[in-house]
C-alpha cells in the first residue's frame, strides 16, 4: 500500500527555497488590503470576509498536515467542531470573556490532535482518510448525546453573545471581529511560515517525501506526524472558535462531514504545500456556492460540480500552482 | 436468545447492502488504486434509471440487464471524457473530481425524480422467513455471493481481469509487456459503475429509492471495504457481514451506548481493528522498497 | 350560536380592517423593502444537500405569491419573495440572512426552515427587530411574545403533538408500554419531550423503550427488532418518510401489531403508506391539521380542486402526492392575510402587529383547524384531529383537540 499522496517533489522544493526570501512587496499589498476591506464595504460583507479569513485559517491548519506531512484528513471539521464548542461552552456556561475563549480553543484542538494523532500514526492514505473521516461524522453525534446534553446544549445549540466594542474604538461590530479575525490570521500565517522554514519543517517535509529515508536520517517520525496533527488541530480550533464566535451559535448540524469536504476542497483548490493559498481556497468555498446558487436554485450542487471539476482542469495543482507556474512563465520570458 | 438471532441476522442483512457496495469500491480500486467518492451516488442514478424503466412497463430482468449495460458504459464514459485529460494531475484533484460529480450526481437526480421516496419492485417474493428476516434479504445476500464469485473468477481466471490488476499496480510495466493501460482503466470504472447498479437495484428496495440513499451506506460500504482488506473482493464481503453485526449487537447490548453512538462504536471499532491489522482483515501486507 | 360568533368576529375583523385603511390612506407608513409597487420578503431554504427535500417548500409559497402577483397582489402591492439556499447549515443561514436584512433590505423574514437554522438567526433578528414569521419548524421555542417579540411559529409544535399523543394514550389504552422510534435530533427530541410531559409521573413507567437513529443510518431493522422485543404494545413512530416507511414495513414483517401512533411529519398516504404497503399501513393512527391530498377522498373537495388548480397554474413541476406542496401553500396565504390587514402601514411593528390578530380558516384546513393568534399567543395553529387509517384513506376517529387554549 502506497500512500496515496502524491505531491510534486519538484514543487515543494522551490517553494521551500521561495519561502525563505520574504517577498516584502506584496506581504505589504496584501495587508494593506486586507485593511481597508471594513472600511470600504457594508457590514455583510465585511461578514463574509470574516468568514473567509476564518476558512482560510481552517484550511492551512489543514494544509500543514497534508501539504507538508502528508497526511491525508477528511475530518478536520471535527476539530473545527471542538474548537467551536469550547468557545461555546466556555462562555456560555462558565462566563469566560469571549477573547480568551479563541487561544484555548486552539489549546483544547492541540491536545484532541495530537492524541488522535497517536493511533493515526500506524495508517496511511486510504486508512487514515477513512479513521479521520470516521471522526468527522462522529463528533457532532458524540456533541448530541444525552450524556453531553447538559454542557453541550445537545441538539438546540447553544448561543453566545459578544460584548460591545470597547468604547475608545471607533468601530462597529463587525469592523473590529474582522480586524481581529485577520490579525490572527496574520499571526498563524508568519508562525506556519517559521515553522515550514525551520529544522523541524525540513523534517515534516521529509516525512512526506520519503517516510523511510526520513526514519534512516533519525527524524522521529512518529513524534513529527502526531505533533504535526497538534498543531494542524490547533490551527483549525481557532478558527473554530472564531467562527462560533462570529456566527454567535453552534449546533452539532453547523460541523456535519460536509464541512470537512469544504475544508478539503478549498485546501486542493487553494494549493496543497502553499501557505498563502489557503486565502483562496477560502475565499472559493465562501463564494462559489453562492455563485453556483445564483446561477440555478435547483440545481446548485451541480453547478458547483461542474465549476469544481472545472477548476481542477484548469489548475490541477490548485489555484497557488497556477500562479507558481505563470510566474516562473513570466521569468523566462524575461 | 431470540433477541440475539435477530439482530445477527439482521446485521447479516445491512451487511449484505455494505457488502454489495463494497464490491464496487473494490473494483475501482483494482483499476485506478483508488476510492471513488462519487461511485454511490453513481449507483444510485443507476437505480433511478432503472426504476425509469420499470415505470414505462419494461419487464423486471430486461430493465435489470439493462442497466447495468447502460451503467457500464456511463462508467467508461466518465473515465475517458473527464478522468483522462487530467491524468497526470495530483490524486488530491483527482478527489476533488470525484467530490464534484457526486454533487452533480446527487443534485440532477433530486432535479429529475423529486426528492419524495419511491417504491423499488423486488425480484424475490414478498414475506418474510419466520418474521426473522425478509425474503429480499436473502435474495439479496445469495445475489452478493454470486457477485463475489464472478468478480473472484474474473480476476483470477480470464487474461483481461488480469491484465487489469497489471495495470494497476504497475502501469509502466504492464504497458510494456503489451497491455494497453488507458483503457484498463476505463474498464475498471466500467465494471465497477456496473456492479454498483446491481448493488443499487438489490438496496433500493429495502431502504426506498430516494436521491440521498447512498449517503450513509457509502461511508459503511468504504468502511467494509478497508476493514476487509481493500484489495480482496472476498475480504470486502466478509468485512461488510462484519461491520453489519458488530453494528447491531454493539447498539443492542451495550447499554451506555445504545443506538445513539451506534455509528460512533462501529467506526471506534473498524479504526481499531485497522491499528492491530493496517492492511485490513484479509489484506495482504505489502513491503515497501525504497 | 357558532355563525354568530363567527359573523360578529368577521364584522370586528372588517371594522378594524376598514380603520386600518383609513389611517393608511391618510398616512403611508413604510418600513425597509416596501414601496407603493411591491414588498420583498426574505426566506432561507435548503435547496441543496441532504435536508433538499424540504425545499419543495420554498418553491410552492414561491408559486403561490406567483398567484397572488398575477391576481394583482397584495393591496396593489407586489410580492417580492427571495429565497436563498442555506443546505441546512446554521453558518450558511446566517450568511444568507444577514444577506437579505441588510442588503436586500427586505421587510421581514418568512417561513426560514428547520430548528438549528433558524436558531443560529433567532437572537440576531430579534435584536435587529426584524420580524421572524410563520418558521417552518415544530420546535417549541418560536412561540415566547415576551422573550422573543419577533418571531412566530406556524404549525402546531412537536411538542404540542406528542402531548396530544400521551393524551390519546391515556385515554384510549389500558396498560400502555409505549416503544418509541425518533430521529436523533431536536425534532425527534421534541416529540419525547412533549410526551414525557404530558404523561408526567407516568412517563418512566410507560415509556418502556426509546431508540434513535441517525438520518445516516442505511435501516432502522435493528432498532425495532429492539423494540419488539421490550414488550411495547404502543409503537410511537417518530421519524420521517423514508424511515417511518421503513419501520412499517419491519414491524409488519416482525408480525409484531402494537397500536402503532405516526407522527404528521409522515402521515402521508403518497409519500409513505404506499411506498410501505397500504395493507401493512393499516390502522395506523396519527394526527393532522390539514387535507392530505394523496387522499381519495380529500380529492373530492372543493378545497383540493382549487389547490389542483393552482398547482397546474403555478407550480407545474411539483408533485401532486408531495404534502409539503400544501404546507407552503397553507403558510404562504397566512403571510398574505397579514399582509393585508396590515394594510398601507407595511412597518415592521404593524406586521408583528398583525401577526398577533389572526382569527381565519383555510380551505386546506380539516375542518375546525384555525389559524389564531393574539399578542400573548404566538402559537397559530394548534387544533389536530385524530386519523386512522383505513387501508386506503385516513379516517377520522375523533374531533379536533387542542391543548387548553
Amino acid at each position: 500500500m502506497t500512500a496515496n499522496i502524491d505531491i510534486n517533489v519538484e514543487k515543494a522544493e522551490k517553494n521551500l527555497l521561495d519561502g525563505r526570501r520574504l517577498n516584502l512587496k506584496w506581504i505589504a499589498l496584501f495587508v494593506a488590503l486586507g485593511l481597508t476591506v471594513p472600511f470600504l464595504f457594508d457590514g455583510y460583507t465585511v461578514f463574509q470576509a470574516t468568514m473567509v479569513v476564518i476558512y482560510a485559517i481552517a484550511i492551512l491548519g489543514l494544509n500543514l498536515l497534508t501539504g507538508f506531512n502528508g497526511q491525508f484528513s477528511l475530518g478536520h471539521s471535527a476539530f473545527y467542531a471542538i474548537g467551536a464548542y469550547t468557545a461555546a461552552v466556555l462562555v456560555n456556561q462558565l462566563d469566560f470573556p469571549v477573547y480568551v475563549t479563541i487561544p484555548l480553543g486552539g489549546v483544547v484542538c492541540f491536545v484532541a490532535g495530537f492524541l488522535f494523532g497517536l493511533p493515526a500514526l500506524r495508517l496511511e492514505g486510504l486508512y487514515l482518510a477513512l479513521a479521520t473521516f470516521a471522526l468527522a461524522v462522529a463528533v457532532p453525534q458524540i456533541l448530541k448525546s444525552s450524556h453531553l446534553e447538559g454542557l453541550t446544549g445537545g441538539v438546540q445549540g447553544l448561543d453566545l453573545f459578544r460584548p460591545s466594542v470597547p468604547e475608545f474604538i471607533p468601530l462597529n461590530m463587525d469592523q473590529w471581529w474582522y480586524l481581529i479575525a485577520f490579525g490572527i490570521m496574520l499571526l498563524l500565517f508568519w508562525g506556519a511560515w517559521n515553522l515550514i522554514n525551520s529544522r523541524s519543517g525540513r523534517a515534516m517535509m521529509a516525512i512526506r517525501d520519503n517516510p523511510i529515508a526520513a526514519r534512516s536520517m533519525g527524524i522521529n517520525t512518529s513524534l513529527y506526524k502526531s505533533l504535526t496533527f497538534g498543531v494542524s488541530a490547533f490551527y483549525t480550533g481557532i478558527a473554530g472558535a472564531l467562527g462560533a464566535i462570529i456566527v454567535e451559535f453552534v449546533a452539532p448540524d453547523s460541523f456535519t462531514f460536509q464541512l470537512s469536504i469544504l475544508l478539503f476542497i478549498g485546501l486542493v483548490v487553494g494549493g496543497t504545500g502553499t501557505i498563502w493559498g489557503a486565502v483562496f481556497g477560502g475565499m472559493f468555498i465562501l463564494l462559489v456556492p453562492n455563485f453556483a446558487e445564483q446561477i440555478s436554485t435547483g440545481l446548485s450542487y451541480a453547478v458547483f460540480g461542474v465549476i469544481l471539476i472545472l477548476v481542477i482542469y484548469v489548475m490541477p495543482s490548485g489555484f497557488a500552482g497556477l500562479v507558481n507556474l505563470l510566474l516562473s512563465r513570466l521569468r523566462k520570458l524575461r | 436468545m431470540d433477541l440475539f438471532l435477530q439482530q445477527i441476522l439482521t446485521g447479516l442483512a445491512n451487511g449484505s447492502i455494505y457488502a454489495c457496495l463494497a464490491l464496487a469500491v473494490v473494483m475501482i480500486y483494482q483499476a485506478i488504486d483508488h476510492f471513488n467518492f462519487a461511485q454511490g451516488e453513481m449507483a444510485m442514478f443507476s437505480t433511478y434509471i432503472c426504476w425509469t424503466m420499470i415505470s414505462v412497463g419494461v419487464p423486471y430482468w430486461l430493465a435489470f440487464f439493462l442497466t447495468i449495460a447502460i451503467s457500464f458504459a456511463g462508467g467508461v464514459a466518465i473515465e475517458r471524457l473527464i478522468f483522462k485529460p487530467i491524468h497526470n494531475a495530483p490524486v488530491l484533484s483527482h478527489i476533488i473530481v470525484f467530490i464534484g460529480l457526486l454533487a452533480i450526481f446527487n443534485s440532477m437526480a433530486g432535479a429529475i425524480w423529486d426528492h419524495t421516496i419511491k417504491t423499488f419492485p423486488s425480484p424475490f417474493p414478498d414475506g418474510s422467513f419466520q418474521g426473522l428476516i425478509g425474503m429480499h434479504e436473502v435474495g439479496m445476500f445469495f445475489v452478493t455471493l454470486i457477485m463475489l464469485a464472478c468478480i473472484f473468477c474474473f480476476f483470477r481466471y480470464t487474461r483481461i481481469g488480469m491484465a487489469m490488476q497489471a495495470a494497476a499496480a504497475n502501469p509502466e510495466s504492464a504497458e510494456l509487456v503489451g497491455i494497453r493501460v488507458s483503457w484498463m482503466l476505463a474498464l475498471g470504472w466500467g465494471l465497477a459503475a456496473a456492479i454498483g447498479a446491481v448493488a443499487g437495484m438489490m438496496i433500493a428496495p429495502i431502504v426506498f429509492l430516494d436521491p440521498n440513499m447512498m449517503l450513509g451506506i457509502l461511508l459503511y460500504g468504504f468502511a467494509a471495504a478497508i476493514v476487509g482488506g481493500i484489495s480482496n473482493p472476498g475480504g470486502a464481503v466478509a468485512g461488510g457481514f462484519l461491520v453489519g453485526i458488530i453494528e447491531n449487537l454493539a447498539g443492542t447490548y451495550l447499554p451506555a451506548i445504545g443506538s445513539e453512538l451506534k455509528l460512533t462504536v462501529a467506526l471506534v471499532l473498524i479504526v481499531t481493528v485497522l491499528l492491530f491489522k493496517p492492511n485490513g482483515l484479509f489484506g495482504k501486507s505489502i513491503v515497501t522498497r525504497v | 350560536m357558532v355563525t354568530g360568533k363567527k359573523l360578529a368576529l368577521t364584522l370586528v375583523a372588517a371594522a378594524g380592517l376598514t380603520l386600518t385603511a383609513q389611517l393608511a390612506s391618510a398616512e403611508k407608513m413604510y418600513g425597509p423593502g416596501v414601496t407603493d409597487t411591491s414588498i420583498k420578503i426574505g426566506n432561507t431554504m435548503p435547496y441543496s444537500g441532504p435536508a433538499a427535500a424540504y425545499g419543495t417548500i420554498g418553491k410552492a409559497s414561491a408559486a403561490y405569491f406567483a398567484k397572488v402577483n398575477a391576481e394583482g397582489g397584495v393591496n396593489g402591492r407586489k410580492i417580492e419573495f427571495i429565497s436563498l439556499d442555506d443546505g441546512y447549515s446554521p453558518p450558511k443561514t446566517k450568511e444568507q440572512t444577514r444577506k437579505l436584512v441588510e442588503q436586500e433590505g427586505v421587510l421581514l423574514m418568512y417561513e426560514g426552515l428547520g430548528t438549528p437554522t433558524n436558531s443560529a438567526v433567532h437572537a440576531y433578528l430579534n435584536h435587529k427587530k426584524v420580524p421572524q414569521l410563520f418558521v417552518a419548524t415544530g420546535a417549541t421555542k418560536w412561540g415566547q411574545p415576551e422573550k422573543f417579540p419577533w418571531t412566530m411559529g406556524w404549525q402546531p409544535s412537536y411538542q404540542t403533538e406528542g402531548k396530544l399523543f400521551a393524551r390519546y394514550v391515556k385515554e384510549n389504552v389500558k396498560d400502555a408500554k409505549i416503544g418509541i422510534l425518533y430521529q436523533n435530533d431536536d425534532y425527534g427530541k421534541d416529540y419525547i419531550h412533549g410526551m414525557r410531559e404530558e404523561l408526567g409521573d407516568l412517563a418512566d413507567k410507560l415509556i418502556i423503550a426509546e431508540e434513535s437513529y441517525e438520518v445516516t443510518d442505511p435501516t432502522i431493522n435493528s432498532q425495532i427488532i429492539k423494540l419488539k422485543d421490550s414488550g411495547a404494545n404502543v409503537f410511537f413512530n417518530v421519524a420521517t418518510p423514508k424511515f417511518a416507511a421503513q419501520a412499517i414495513k419491519k414491524v409488519r414483517e416482525l408480525e409484531w401489531n402494537p397500536i402503532f401512533l405516526n407522527n404528521s411529519v409522515s402521515n402521508s398516504v403518497g409519500a409513505v403508506y404506499k411506498p410501505a404497503g397500504l395493507e401493512n399501513s393499516k390502522d395506523i393512527i396519527s394526527l393532522q391539521y390539514y387535507m392530505d391530498p394523496t387522499a381519495p377522498e380529500t380529492q373530492q373537495t372543493e378545497a383540493y380542486k382549487k389547490w389542483a388548480a393552482w398547482m397546474k397554474e403555478y407550480n407545474p413541476d411539483g408533485d401532486l402526492l408531495n404534502t409539503f406542496n400544501v404546507f407552503g401553500y397553507l403558510n404562504a396565504q397566512t403571510l398574505v392575510k397579514v399582509l393585508e390587514q396590515c394594510g398601507d402601514e407595511l412597518t415592521r411593528e404593524n406586521v408583528m402587529k398583525q401577526a398577533a390578530n389572526l382569527d381565519f380558516e383555510i380551505d386546506m384546513f380539516l375542518p375546525g383547524v384555525k389559524v389564531q393568534t393574539s399578542p400573548t399567543d404566538f402559537y397559530p395553529i394548534e387544533g389536530m384531529m385524530p386519523v386512522q387509517f383505513n387501508g386506503e384513506r385516513p379516517v377520522p376517529i375523533g374531533k379536533v383537540v387542542t391543548l387548553s387554549k
